[in-house]
């Protein structure tokens, strides 16, 4: 059996979406099931005195109203922020409560005032317009940079400021730059962006009163956690009565990593009417209460000798969380935002403060990429500039300052353990043709368009790990990952695995780890995620973890279930269990050609015994049964990095920007399945392009979401993207036996600084994010302007 | 959504007899149904026009181009005829919204909706349109009144709109990236009398461009354009463009329709 | 309430439905063809796309009722006696989709184009492809799939 690790084997799930099999939240119905719809508030923020639910009540199909009042009377609990973090002066962060029905106030426009259950949807919803909430308008703080100058929209969080987050050495940090021979400066804003998962947010709870067990059916990219939150949090089930499943998910991208309201309260509904309750948000709900990504505003400062050699990073960041503190909202901006400030050059010294404020907006957390493109937006841009302030080549500049020694401790936080940085760049450079893209500038030109190159070469962090440290800092849970491997009597296998796959393509990855590793064909094999009730408690898919954290615990199960079978395979070849050598699905005693396959142990395993002329007797002290289990908690996170170079066109009369040339040279380390990374790469890439170019989240004064619809916030399609260029460098991670780094993120990381600084490049002046069409056509007049005065 | 009566009927005249105050006619739906989900519409009555054979088809003679109300944009912009004789009115039908917007959408639909944004009003003015209904001729000139208001009364219904020939035109749009709408669509027609320019999404109706009309009257070039002031006060400002942007793109599709004209 | 009959994958169907039922609506609650998905509301993304007498439309931007009489192929009547249509086979083949939730749209959309153009260039087809919303490709395997799938047919 040809080795699969390292082929394009073709995807396992496939087959069931193509031919519209798949089965998403949505798709499930249940019987005498009723209907959920919430009643949101219209305001960014009000004081409620009142929920009148009498004339909605007496609608037709009415089966049930529910406010924060009864939330209240049955005691549940809100959401949390899992992450806690420190501010600088030693005090703990500080969270408002987040009750998943208001209590008495809402803080964006979205958030969820009452429920109204109804037998179809079309009543729910007409019920739902009956429903008289008396609002008292309060003023909102909408905008990032408001937040520290406005009076609290929290009672008792002073300056709506959540943290005031340091890290790195201060002191020495400013000594460096006290000496520096060049500053470069540089202020950014990281634009607002809606997640946008094609599949909208679904929750249908199911409640067994006999049994008293509540199911909930949810599109999550962590069922276990989600479980745990709503469990030991809102208090509405107890976990070993409480099943989550997270079935087929149409994307996630961050959005659906952590337990929204509608899930507490749609689990926490079907309890009390003992009937199911559906609830699938319209598009413009999960445009409203998505949470949101990015947010920044951020002044960094680079120390530079003359010789373009950095010595050190100042990073100052206003990171907006909105309204409340989400789940991974706090770690967002620190730890997977600080240690990366880096990026991958070797900088002595850095200083990295963020804070974190309150506004009244849709809350804020982990989107693709989640602090990571942030980081790398910023240090991207800076060195960007910094290269051209000095007159050096970006690639010169890169590269004299690229970490080149492995181990490599950086100043603030990560331990690298491998890399090799130019291997990358120089294959970039080469792919793109750098060479000759001044030739290009000109031709360009002259069809009257203005092209532009921009760089940007990345370090990313993923599989936060380990998880004594990650605790150590604030984290509220492990980040450890769980497997199990069931053998089946007939010799085929169920892997179970703690991760959950939402396009990324797991059910085939895992399966081709596994059918190497124990020689079974890969037909054989399936993959089960997403449900609490079969598998063993996982962490979920989220931070590029998937397959260097949960693939390495399927690998170490794996392990176990060899041992197992060795011992086995010695009893019944009358051989001691380490003269048995296990290849290609064989176990053959050392030097002879005894054997026994593995399916044979499996069955052995099972049947232990005489079946017909089949003797397969257990050794003694060898439990029957083939079925192992790992829990796999990594000594470091895994590093990739990569080289992205994009070109730019201008439309010199419209200000339309294209990208026109785009390449992507990535170390992922070691690749599994190179046709699914570069599905990944293609659709990371799209993203960043997206957040360069098109999205962005934006609200009015008054602080309602302007955005609220694809009629408004621009999504990336096909006809303004180019065919992307992609290929890779490998140096396999030293921290998992995989040797897998992890390649979810690091289009959407490395894609918005390259684009920015070739729009930048073409345009020969500073814009922020999106650079939309007419932000662009306003600078080249402007340039002109100044051109004409200068003249 | 609200619920609502849904008559399919087969003539103008049953059509007619089932119209009110609070009924709408659906030709395709394409704006309406969106509206109505959205709780910014609700009608007792839908009466769908779409079965009335009468109300579709494109007859072209020498002078004219007559499409029927209930013809899709997909068969506008694959007609043999329209593009041998007004070209450019196939390409703008061609770049309405997407595929299936084009395969369900249509001529009468979009003219009676009259959406600020939309392409074929401009198509209408630039062509000097004439749009027949159920109870006369209405010039284009005196049809589109105010955002989503026409010259339409009550009850009344498009049959045909009636494209006048010219010696050559050209329409350029720059479609709003997120909804593909025009942010600005700039329709140019030449005639051996005068020259049209009509320019949607730019204001709160689609509306003729004097200023370069007489640009181009007394010379049929883009540089003539170069001259011409387009004040920005009055066009709309909102998420996809402020005025300025727009008063800029006016001059910039308009010289590129210009160029573009055959 | 309305009686509409229709021919749905080949197979005949009749219903009393209210007025107010959208085809997607019609397709998915009713006779739960759930492989066409709702992924907006302002008939942007694509995800409902269907073929309603050859033609592909978004058919949650559609009453039922408008369309009594006519033949409707879903994602679910594609394929031919468990052989898959062209296009199936190719976004398998070159990784055309990842989350699956586009994926019923896209392909009922591109089969469309497909009948129009017999070799579409890449331009053609992104233009085509503007009607349908992917969050996970990039579309760049979504427009390598359509070429081959043109090539096959």
């Amino acid at each position: 059996m040809a080795s699969l690790v390292g082929s394009r084997v073709e995807r396992k799930e496939d087959k069931k979406f193509l031919t519209g099999k798949g089965r998403y939240t949505a798709d499930i119905n249940l019987a005498n099931q009723t209907y959920a719809y919430f009643v949101r508030s219209p305001h960014a923020r009000a004081s409620i005195s009142k929920v009148d639910v009498s004339k909605a009540s007496n609608a037709p199909g009415v089966v049930k109203i529910l406010t924060g009042d009864d939330l209240a009377e049955d005691k549940i609990g809100g959401l949390i922020a899992g992450w806690k973090i420190v501010s600088q002066d030693g005090t703990d962060m500080k969270v408002p409560a987040h009750p998943p029905l208001a209590n008495n106030t809402v803080n964006y426009v979205g958030d969820h005032v009452a429920v109204v259950i109804a037998e179809t949807l079309d009543q729910a919803r007409e019920a739902a317009d009956l429903v008289r909430v008396d609002y008292k308008v309060l003023k909102a703080v909408v905008k990032t940079s408001d937040a520290l100058n406005s009076k609290p929209i929290h009672e008792g969080i002073d300056k709506n400021l959540c943290f005031d987050w340091g890290l790195g050495d201060k002191s020495k940090t400013d000594e460096a730059f006290s000496k520096a021979e060049k500053i470069i400066k540089i202020d950014l804003v990281n634009n607002r962006l809606i997640p946008n998962a094609m599949e909208p947010r679904a929750s249908i709870g199911d409640y067994n009163p006999s049994s008293e067990n509540l199911t909930l059916y949810t599109t999550n990219q962590n069922p276990h956690l989600t479980r745990l939150v709503l469990s030991a949090f809102c208090a509405i089930q107890p976990e070993h009565k409480f099943r989550v499943v997270a079935p087929d998910v149409g994307g996630g991208f961050g959005s659906k990593i952590y337990p929204y309201a509608e899930d507490a309260v749609i689990a926490w509904t079907a309890k009390k009417i003992e009937r199911p309750v559906k609830w699938v948000a319209e598009r413009t709900e999960s445009f409203l209460s998505d949470c949101h990504g990015r947010d920044h505003i951020t002044h960094a400062e680079l120390a530079v000798k003359n010789d373009g050699k950095i010595v050190g990073l100042k990073v100052e960041t206003i990171a907006n969380l909105g309204g409340y503190a989400s789940l991974f909202a706090t770690v967002t901006p620190t730890y997977l935002y600080g240690p990366l400030v880096l990026g991958l050059y070797d900088i002595p010294v850095a200083f990295c403060n963020v804070k974190a404020v309150y506004t009244n907006t849709t809350p804020v957390d982990a989107y693709r990429g989640a602090g990571r493109p942030e980081a790398t937006y910023m240090i991207e841009r800076l060195v960007e500039k910094a290269a051209k302030e000095m007159g050096i080549d970006r690639a010169e500049f890169r590269s004299k300052n690229f970490i080149s020694k492995f181990p490599h401790q950086q100043c603030l936080v990560h331990n690298i353990d491998s890399g090799d940085y130019s291997a990358h760049l120089n294959k970039a450079l080469e792919l793109s043709d750098y060479k000759n893209f001044e030739n290009r500038r000109t031709e360009s030109k002259s069809k009257g368009k203005l092209r532009g190159i921009g760089f940007s070469t990345y370090l990313e962090a993923c599989g936060i790990a380990p998880s004594a440290v990650v605790m150590s800092i604030g984290a509220g849970v492990g980040l450890w990952e769980s497997a199990e491997i069931r053998f089946n009597a007939t010799g085929n296998i169920s892997v179970f695995t703690g991760t959950h796959s939402h396009g990324q393509g797991h059910d085939t990855t895992f399966a081709q780890i596994v059918s190497d590793k124990l020689g079974v064909p890969i037909e054989n094999i399936d993959l089960v995620h997403g449900d609490t009730d079969k598998g063993p408690f996982g962490m979920g898919t989220y931070g590029s973890r998937s397959l260097a954290v949960g693939g390495t615990a399927i690998t170490k199960a794996c392990d176990k279930i060899i041992d197992k079978g060795k011992k086995v395979a010695a009893h019944m070849l009358e051989a001691k269990p380490d003269e048995i050598d296990f290849k290609a699905g064989e176990f053959i005693v050392k030097n002879s050609n005894k054997k026994k396959t593995i399916g044979e142990i499996a069955f052995a395993c099972y049947l232990p015994g005489q079946y017909g002329e089949i003797k397969s007797p257990l050794p003694e002290g060898v439990e029957p049964g083939l079925k192992e289990t790992a829990f796999y908690d990594p000594v470091n996170f895994s590093f990739p990095a990569g080289t992205h170079i994009c070109e730019v066109e201008v439309d010199q009369d419209t200000g339309e920007t294209k990208v026109v040339a785009y390449t992507a040279v990535d170390d992922f380390g070691t690749v599994i399945n190179p046709m699914i990374v570069e599905g990944q790469v293609h659709g990371g890439v799209v993203q960043g392009i997206g957040q360069a170019l098109y999205e962005n989240a934006r609200y009015d004064e008054s602080g309602q979401l302007i955005t609220a619809s694809y009629m408004d916030y621009t999504m990336p399609r096909a006809n303004n993207l180019p065919e992307l260029r992609i290929d890779y460098t490998s140096t396999p991670a030293t921290s998992n036996p995989l040797g897998v780094k992890g390649c979810g993120e690091a289009g959407a990381i490395a894609a918005p600084p390259a684009v920015m600084n070739a729009v930048i490049d073409a345009i020969d002046i500073d814009i922020s994010m999106p650079a939309t069409s007419e932000k662009v056509c306003n600078a080249l007049q402007k340039n002109k302007k100044n051109n004409k005065e200068a003249a | 959504m609200k619920s609502f009566n849904f008559h399919s009927i087969k003539s103008v005249k049953e059509a007619q007899k089932l119209a009110s105050g609070k009924s709408v006619y659906l030709a395709g739906g394409m704006t309406t149904i969106p509206a109505m989900k959205h709780g910014l519409a609700s009608y007792s009555d839908i009466i769908d026009i779409k079965n009335i054979k009468d109300l579709s088809g494109i007859k072209v003679s020498s002078k004219s181009i007559r499409i029927g109300a209930i013809t899709k944009h997909a068969e506008v912009a694959s007609s043999k005829e329209v593009r041998k004789s007004i070209s450019s009115l196939a390409l703008l039908a061609d770049g309405i919204g997407d595929a299936q917007v084009r395969n369900r959408g249509t001529i009468g639909g979009s003219i009676a909706n009259n959406d600020p944004t939309a392409d074929y009003p401009s198509a209408c003015l630039a062509l000097n349109a004439t749009i027949h209904t159920s109870n006369r001729k209405i010039h284009a000139n005196k049809f589109f009144k105010d955002m989503f208001e026409t010259a339409l009364k009550k009850g009344e219904l498009i049959e045909t709109v009636e494209f006048q020939i010219p010696t050559k035109s050209s329409y350029e749009k720059f479609p709003s990236p997120a909804s593909l709408y025009a942010m600005v669509g700039v329709y140019v027609a030449k005639y051996k009398s005068e020259v049209i320019v009509a320019v949607t999404g730019a204001q709160s109706v689609v509306y003729r461009c004097k200023e370069i009309e007489n640009a181009l009257n007394s010379n049929f070039s883009a540089s003539a354009i170069d001259g011409v002031k387009i004040k920005s006060s009055g066009l709309n400002s909102d998420i996809h463009a402020s005025s300025d942007y727009r008063a800029h793109l006016i001059k910039v599709l308009a010289k590129k329709a210009v160029t573009g004209c055959k | 309430m309305q009686r509409v009959s229709l021919v749905i994958n080949g197979n005949k169907v009749s219903r009393e439905i209210e007025d107010r039922t959208l085809l997607s609506s019609l397709l998915r609650d009713i006779l739960s063809l759930t492989g066409t998905h709702v992924g907006c509301d302002t008939s942007q993304c694509g995800a409902c796309v269907v073929l309603v007498d050859g033609k592909s439309v978004k058919s949650c931007t559609l009453f039922a009722a408008d369309i009594d009489g006519s033949k409707i192929i879903t994602i679910e009547g594609l394929a031919n006696n468990g052989k898959l249509h062209p296009i199936q086979e190719a976004l398998k083949k070159h990784h055309g989709l990842q989350c699956g939730f586009c994926t019923p749209g896209m392909v009922m959309s591109v089969v469309d184009l497909l009948k129009n153009k017999k070799n579409p260039s890449d331009q053609e087809i992104r233009d085509w492809l503007k009607g349908n919303i992917c969050r996970c490709t990039g579309y760049q395997n979504i427009v390598a799939a359509v070429k081959e799938a043109a090539s096959k047919m």
